[in-house]
């Protein structure tokens, strides 16, 4: 197995191993806590009976791995849940039934996603355009007291935590100078004009920090190249300066850039929980922070391995478009 | 051959001053990270002494004054500026009364300690599975690093968010919250230190050190460890300022440091409602964070120039019979 279509063969399967052992991990860590485990997947506001059901309903009795067979085949094939009275059909892929409001995980995270899917992509955007840009621009203008200035704001970027970010944003911009409204969710397909200004604050300060790390690395990856051989050639045969930072010394940036960006997508998600619980955004990260004060647990795990899995998905894109980028790392 | 040999373990064992001296002088170079350095050593040092900074101000951080909080005007502390004066240096907490100053010094203690702890954690283990995995069997370094590649695959404050749901209440916060993030945030050390240990094991010291009957263990201690110091020392200095964000962002989302214990991140969860009011209530958590942060990310810049071969010519130290002079000085002083 050789060549591109092995390399991408591999990586996926990679990724598969990789997102089962997550799994796994996580159920296990979670499921097989010392304690009642009943009684802290109910929640502590569970009433005697109800934690006596949730036994029942997680088969208790059962070794783990059984249990964890039952998850599996609950993610592919769908789980019944007995209610007490009713029987209630879970179909694939089940995460499992939330035991504070009854709705399955599934459920309740797809009607989170869309949130979260906006504030972490938009975030993107803003933080590729601005953080790339900007290392461009200071190791354009190397040595100038623009470049100083850049760098000068680009380390205080990367030294403010998102939520500090986010608090004087808001309080700024929508207390002091009520440029804008406090933000509140709007759904794309209804508005898209009142989507984007709605978000553009939690996009702020969600990806600042982000753009900062990115400003540094490509400023530093740049000036490598820019300081390469063919560059000079470039320089030597008379093409502009613009083409030669602009497309040439670029392109030497690009694969480290796809590499920051998959390995900031943990951090990004972490992030997003913060901006969504400051600006009372009502996505997935949210909804953890409130599973994990209520201890719900099938909510809590069902969110950790879809996030896992976004997460593992990134990686995987990210290493084939880095392959793309920098052919090299196929023979590797 | 067994006499250069010899005299290169002695040499790799013996006491790292040279290194040390170097490293010392290349980072006294860089004015940022001498300053970066004071402002960090400061910090520390209030840590320490937040008992006595504030039995000299005559308060601590968790005694409720009712008698300055105006309840009438839901909570906001009684007095101009927040309540400020000479018996409480910056003023009090909205809605509690607690003392200001003493809640920032020893949110310091909690921020400094736990960010510390957790990266020895992290390094730790980071650099035990990664020098296991390049020095181990096929098999061994199969199963580490997925077991690398899995950890890393989930993101430390999701991770951390979820644990913290599971553990009883009375498992003291600050130790949870320094475990869950050294446990947990290990994956890149490793991924480093694996790298760099399998190209140090093809240099020709090391693999003479091999042939010449020393054990895995001696290898690694003698022969890797050295080499090992500069990529590893780096890695750390720039998580510990990571960690003190994500203990921040923890006990901000009210999962992390709980009261009465004091945490910077944790002052701020219910801030931007008073900033009004009590504007610093607002502004010193976030300000000692920016700080704080910020100071520890130069540090660790200038600790990666100075252990950076490639930096020494950037610097204009470490050469020449300047090098010479600056070593004197530097014995006698």
């Amino acid at each position: 197995m050789s060549g591109f279509g092995g390399f991408l063969l591999r990586r996926a399967l990679g990724a598969v191993i990789t997102l089962f052992v997550v799994s796994v991990i996580v159920y296990v860590v979670f499921y097989a806590t010392p304690g009642d485990v009943a009684q802290i997947t109910c929640g502590p506001r569970c009433s005697p009976e109800q934690v006596h059901q949730v036994a029942r309903q997680l088969n208790l009795d059962d070794p783990l791995h059984l249990r964890y067979w039952h998850f599996l085949q609950g993610l592919f094939i769908g789980q019944d849940f007995s209610t007490g009275t009713s029987v209630e059909h879970c179909t694939a892929p089940c995460l499992g039934q939330s035991y504070q409001s009854g709705r399955q995980v599934l459920d309740i995270i797809a009607t989170k996603l869309p949130v979260s899917l906006s504030l972490v992509l938009g975030a993107m955007v803003v933080w590729l355009v601005l953080g790339v840009g900007t290392g461009v621009l200071s190791a354009w203008r190397r040595g100038r007291l623009s470049e100083r200035v850049l760098t000068a704001v680009t380390l205080a970027g990367t030294a403010t935590p998102v939520f500090v970010i986010g608090l004087v944003l808001m309080i700024v911009v929508c207390g002091e100078l009520q440029l804008l409204p406090f933000p509140q969710y709007v759904n794309l397909t209804d508005d898209p004009e009142q989507w984007a200004w709605n978000l553009l604050l939690p996009w702020l300060s969600l990806a600042l920090i982000e753009a900062a790390a990115f400003a540094r690395l490509t400023r530093a990856a740049m000036l490598e190249t820019l300081a390469e051989d063919h560059i000079r050639t470039f320089r030597a045969y008379g093409v502009g300066e613009r083409a030669v930072v602009g497309r040439h010394a670029l392109r030497g940036a690009l694969a480290p850039v796809i590499a920051l960006n998959a390995n900031n997508v943990g951090s990004a998600v972490g992030g997003a929980v913060l901006t969504e619980t400051l600006f009372g955004l009502p996505g997935i990260g949210q909804e953890l922070v409130h599973a994990v004060k209520v201890v719900d647990l099938p909510v809590v795990v069902g969110m950790v391995l879809v996030i896992g899995f976004f997460v593992v998905l990134a990686n995987a894109v990210a290493d084939v478009l880095y392959a793309v980028a920098d052919r090299r790392v196929v023979l590797a | 051959m067994s006499e250069t040999l010899v005299a290169a373990g002695a040499d790799a064992s013996a006491p790292a001053a040279p290194g040390a001296r170097r490293f010392w002088r290349r980072l006294r170079a860089q004015r940022a990270a001498l300053a970066a350095a004071s402002v960090v050593a400061l910090l520390v040092l209030i840590a320490l002494a937040a008992p006595l900074l504030t039995a000299l101000e005559g308060q601590d951080p968790t005694t409720y004054h009712p008698d300055l909080i105006d309840s009438a005007r839901g909570g906001v502390p009684v007095g101009p500026l927040g309540g400020i004066g000479a018996d409480h240096w910056l003023g009090v907490e909205p809605q509690t009364g607690r003392d200001l100053f003493a809640r920032l010094v020893y949110g310091a203690r909690v921020s400094l300690g736990v960010a510390l702890a957790a990266t020895v954690l992290q390094v730790g283990i980071g650099t035990a599975v990664g020098v296991t995995a390049a020095l181990g069997s096929r098999s061994v370094d199969q199963l580490l690093s997925r077991a690398t590649d899995v950890i890393v695959a989930m993101p430390l404050m999701i991770m951390a968010l979820a644990l913290l749901a599971i553990v009883p209440a009375g498992f003291p916060r600050t130790v949870l919250v320094t475990l869950v993030i050294g446990l947990i945030g290990w994956g890149n050390t490793a991924k480093i230190v694996r790298a760099q240990t399998l190209t140090l094991k093809g240099l020709d010291h090391v693999a003479a050190a091999r042939l010449s009957g020393w054990n895995t263990l001696q290898v690694a201690r003698r022969e890797l460890l050295p080499g090992l110091a500069a990529p590893v020392i780096t890695y750390a200095a720039l998580l510990v300022p990571m960690n003190i964000s994500v203990e921040a962002a923890l006990s901000f989302l009210g999962v992390g440091v709980k009261p009465p214990t004091p945490s910077w991140g944790q002052m701020l969860t219910a801030a931007d409602v008073w900033y009004q009011a009590a504007p610093q209530y607002l502004l010193l958590p976030a300000g000692a964070l920016f700080v704080t942060v910020l100071a520890l990310t130069v540090l660790g810049d200038g600790v990666r120039t100075a252990l950076d071969p490639r930096a020494a010519s950037r610097l204009r130290v470490g050469t020449g019979r300047g090098d010479a002079g600056r070593t004197g000085k530097e014995t006698t002083a």
